[in-house]
């Protein structure tokens, strides 16, 4: 379910063709309505059936937030078990092209921090199809975030079988000099630094996290106690982003293996500007993630 | 909820005129008389009775005749010159142009006073204009410049002006926010309205009927507008509706759909809607019957989900320019040559935009951060 998904074939094409092949009675345009997309979807899973629905954008997530958070999330444990919600939430995240304030957010971190929910943040065609498969077969609510930017990408994806589990990092490039944290496009971000680095004669391990909730604690800490520096490198405004999360969790677990205070790089605390140069400004860069390596631990 | 009968039809004076009408002297004003088809009403249960409803004829001067011409054509020009830009990548992001929807946005502006307030969504160009904003700045706004009416800050989707609340672009939301706005009015007793303009798509969203019964609860002066162009996004109207009839959607709260590519029914209704809404009735919902002849933005050519022949018709039989046109000459208000000098200053006014849009600054760095908060007493 979800808006012009069918007969338009989805507003990023994700859905193309699936009208014909799967019919109208499995995939379904819905009027603009968030609140019951959801709704119904967590509904219909309660009643049995397994079905994924479509939020437009993460920034209309927030006219279902209640459906998602109180609802989605917790109807398994406040049933006690009674109950599941097999629901995946397929939204779009991410800015960078010129929406605007209210069409360029990230929020996957504030869903990572409820109790009851999965979050997916897929990097490459390859994870995002394993780790599609992975969510599908879960009997949980996932919130499974694409980037918008992204969808652009090409990627190599076996003929045979394979999922990826939630809370398994990949790590994307080896190093032994620098960690960087990153996930869904900052991924691709965090692999241009390494390569700046590189020609610095330094070797970055590159960690894309997948999904943030569960995340891949045990893969960054043990990088961060090889290579003693570590970045973290989010989309989202720094405020409150996960990146905090992430390094107040190293510093608890891996305080003695650090050179200096974990570095983080998130978007500018500011609503996303219109103005191209503005926003780009507002976006992490591999500059930026150069520069807080250099300002943390002098490299 | 009684169906109020309509008045027998009347002798139609607003006929189709020839093209290359030739008389050269004009009237200062004439009085028009609208075919009994132009307006439905609902009546609700709460507020007053409809009455009859709107007036099927009116007076129309010469000069603001012209004025309702000079703006549409200026619409025309501004949304059409910003596809081109958008082309060439000086307008990135979104742009949702409102071609075939001018009659909608100019009847129902030139219908209010100073100070009523509006909010519309985010195919907000023409309504930007008529609440007082230049093509100029308008235009400057979409190449992202420091002469834009966002300072480059908005874009689109994000354009205001005096007693206009944008621009916005998630659906649905603005309407609990203009019956805000109508709120303010009622608590400070100005005895304006606000005017809360939505789309056939956003007529869906649970936030419309809360800030319907809201209204009504509570008298707010607010006149809800639903733009039914017949399309949200690539979902038509009957494809997304249980009740497509969107004036009737407030239930209680009385409707009157107007044909909304005749300027002069919109005008004459909206007037009617203001006058009632003024008296203390509440708030009434007005459907504007309209169309877009583009898709619902530049990266919708708008054809996979509608018939080229069905856009094809509405530019040939409903354009509200030419029906403007038709009138004006019919009535003896314009001649072709005026229209012919409107149109043309249209586009030079569009012309000139682009060129100060091109030639205009970007912002400059330290506005990232400017205007996330603020002090009354800084």
């Amino acid at each position: 379910m979800g808006e012009d998904i069918g007969a338009y074939g989805g507003a990023y094409a994700v859905t193309r063709g699936f009208l014909d092949e799967f019919g109208p009675e499995r995939i379904m345009d819905t009027p603009i309505s968030e609140s019951v997309i959801v709704g119904a979807g967590v509904g219909s899973a309660l009643a049995g059936l397994r079905p994924i629905v479509e939020l437009m954008t993460i920034n209309f997530s927030l006219v279902a937030i209640d459906q998602i958070v109180n609802h989605a999330a917790k109807l398994r444990y406040m049933s006690d078990g009674q109950f599941s919600v097999p629901l995946v939430i397929r939204t779009v995240t991410g800015g960078g092209g010129q929406l605007a304030a209210t069409h360029s957010q990230s929020f996957e971190n504030w869903y990572a921090s409820v109790p009851g929910l999965k979050v997916a943040v897929p990097a490459t065609p390859y994870d995002a199809l394993g780790l599609f498969r992975a969510a599908m077969k879960d009997d949980n609510p996932i919130l499974f975030a694409e980037h918008s930017l992204l969808y652009g990408m090409r990627g190599e994806v076996p003929d045979e079988w394979y999922e990826i589990p939630f809370g398994q990092a990949d790590i994307k490039r080896k190093g032994n000099d620098v960690t960087i944290v990153a996930y869904s496009r900052m991924t691709h971000v965090a692999l241009q630094a390494a390569a700046m680095l590189e020609e610095k004669g330094r070797q970055a391990e590159v960690i894309d996290l997948r999904t943030l909730r569960p995340w891949d604690k045990e893969t960054v800490l043990e990088s961060v106690r090889k290579t003693n520096r570590v970045v973290v490198v989010e989309e989202t405004w720094k405020t409150g982003g996960f990146s905090g999360e992430i390094a107040s969790t190293i510093q608890e677990e891996a305080f003695d293996d650090l050179d200096g205070p974990v570095a983080r790089v998130g978007g500018l605390d500011v609503p996303a500007p219109y103005n191209g140069t503005l926003e780009a400004a507002a976006i992490p860069n591999s500059e930026r993630i150069i520069k807080a390596l250099s300002d943390n631990y002098g490299i | 909820m009684l169906l109020r009968l309509l008045r027998p039809v009347r002798p139609v004076l607003c006929q189709v005129a020839t093209s290359g009408f030739r008389r050269q002297s004009t009237v200062t004003s004439a009085r028009f008389t609208l075919n009994s088809d132009v307006y439905k009403l609902h009546e609700g249960t709460t507020g007053a009775s409809l009455g009859s409803g709107p007036p099927l004829e009116g007076e129309i001067t010469r000069e603001e005749m012209t004025g309702m011409y000079s703006l549409m054509a200026a619409i025309r020009e501004l949304e059409t010159k910003a596809g081109d830009l958008y082309l060439e990548k000086i307008i990135r992001g979104f742009l949702h142009r409102c071609n075939g929807q001018e009659a909608s946005i100019v009847g129902l502006e030139s219908a209010l006073t100073p100070g009523d307030e509006l909010i519309t969504a985010y195919r907000c160009h023409g309504y930007t204009h008529t609440r007082g904003v230049s093509v100029k700045e308008i235009m400057a706004e979409l190449a992202g410049k420091a002469t834009g009416c966002s300072k480059g800050k908005g874009g689109s989707m994000h354009l205001y002006g005096p007693h206009y609340y944008g621009g916005n672009g998630i659906v649905g939301a603005q309407v609990p926010l203009g019956a805000g706005i109508a709120f303010t009015n009622k608590y400070n007793e100005t005895g304006k309205i606000c005017v809360t303009l939505y789309g056939d798509g956003a007529a869906n969203q649970g936030q419309v009927f809360e800030a319907y019964n809201m209204a009504a609860l509570w008298k707010l002066p607010c006149l809800f507008v639903c733009e039914n162009n017949l399309y949200g996004m690539g979902t038509s109207s009957t494809r997304s509706s249980a009740c497509p009839e969107y004036y009737t959607r407030g239930h209680y709260i009385p409707g009157i759909w107007v044909d909304g590519q005749n300027v002069l029914a919109v005008r004459t209704a909206t007037q009617w809607c203001a006058d009632y809404i003024r008296a203390g009735n509440g708030p009434l919902v007005m459907e504007q019957f309209t169309y877009r002849y583009y898709g619902h933005s530049m990266s919708d050519p708008g054809k996979s989900y509608r018939s080229a022949t069905e856009v094809k018709g509405v530019r040939e039989t409903r354009d509200p320019l030419k029906k403007c046109e038709e009138l004006a000459l019919e009535l003896n208000l314009m001649t072709s040559d005026e229209i012919k000098a409107i149109k043309k200053d249209a586009a030079k006014t569009a012309e000139e935009a682009v060129e100060f849009a091109h030639s205009s600054p970007h912002p400059p760095p330290a506005d990232l951060y400017a205007h996330i908060w603020w002090s009354r007493t800084k």
